[in-house]
């Protein structure tokens, strides 16, 4: 079986605050700035919990108090640096088999200046079956369905049918 | 049809999703898909064309056979997807933090 690479995805954002308060916010805020459509609960987002401790889990919950693993922090290192995985397979179903890593950097570059860089990285091992690629391309659910939502949402904002 | 209509398209057929899964495996030649899939040789030309055309399998040219695999450039629809999924998630985070600023 052959692996497929791909290169990770890598995203920053310079916040004006200190890197204590952009991980706080992060981190233990999470459920206060994640987008609640992001969702895998069948009663829709309430929080989104991060245990912030190496092991600490990291998961969804409903409304209806449900609650739906995301993955877990494999380090956490306050107020620098927190690791997952993120083991939500190409079906948006939690795999504890199945490990992709989103490193969360917090680096301050002034004053109450932040840069908090994302990477989300070994993407490869979605398409290490090809089973699971269908699943990315495929499933009402996976990422097919979701890239469907999205563009629909983008249509909205943008007035005009997004071209993917 | 756009990319993501004949992406799907593509993979709607059982036979060309067998072949796709095939090569998922491990690098074929069409003359090996044709031992490993109960399809005439032709019929399985004519499945790859559709793969490539959707940009999920590639071929190469060994000596005079043409090895078919899948391509990972396959795979930059998720990454597409991923890109924009944390953007948007860093905005909102950002959002969050000149909120608190401001209370």
């Amino acid at each position: 079986m052959h692996m497929i690479e791909s290169d990770p995805v890598r995203k920053s954002v310079t916040v004006r605050a200190s890197p204590q308060k952009a991980f706080e916010v992060f981190v233990n805020g999470m459920g206060d700035w994640w987008i609640k459509e992001h969702s895998l609960t069948e009663s829709g987002q309430k929080t989104v919990m991060v245990e912030a401790r190496a092991g600490g889990r990291w998961y969804e919950v409903g409304n209806a108090g449900e609650e739906r693993d995301w993955g877990r922090v494999i380090a956490c290192d306050p107020p620098h640096r927190i690791l997952f995985a993120w083991q939500l397979n190409a079906d948006f179903d939690f795999d504890p088999t199945f490990h992709t890593e989103v490193e969360v950097m917090f680096e301050a570059i002034g004053e109450e200046e932040t840069t908090v860089t994302l990477v989300h990285r070994d993407l490869g091992n979605y398409g290490a079956k090809a089973k699971d690629l269908r699943g990315v391309l495929d499933s009402e659910k996976g990422w097919g369905g979701l890239l469907a939502s999205y563009a629909a949402k983008a249509a909205c904002q943008s007035g005009k049918r997004a071209s993917i | 049809m756009t990319y993501e209509d004949r992406l799907f398209a593509a993979l709607a057929d059982p036979t060309r999703r067998g072949i796709f899964e095939r090569l998922g495996e491990r690098r074929r030649s069409v003359a090996e898909l044709a031992r490993a899939v109960p399809v005439s040789q032709p019929a399985i030309s004519q499945h790859l064309k559709v793969l490539k055309e959707a940009r999920l399998v590639r071929d190469e040219a060994v000596g005079a056979r043409r090895i078919y695999s899948i391509d990972p450039a396959g795979l930059g629809q998720l990454r597409q997807w991923l890109d924009r999924f944390w953007r948007e998630q860093l905005a909102a985070f950002e959002s969050a933090v000149e909120a608190e600023r401001r209370e």
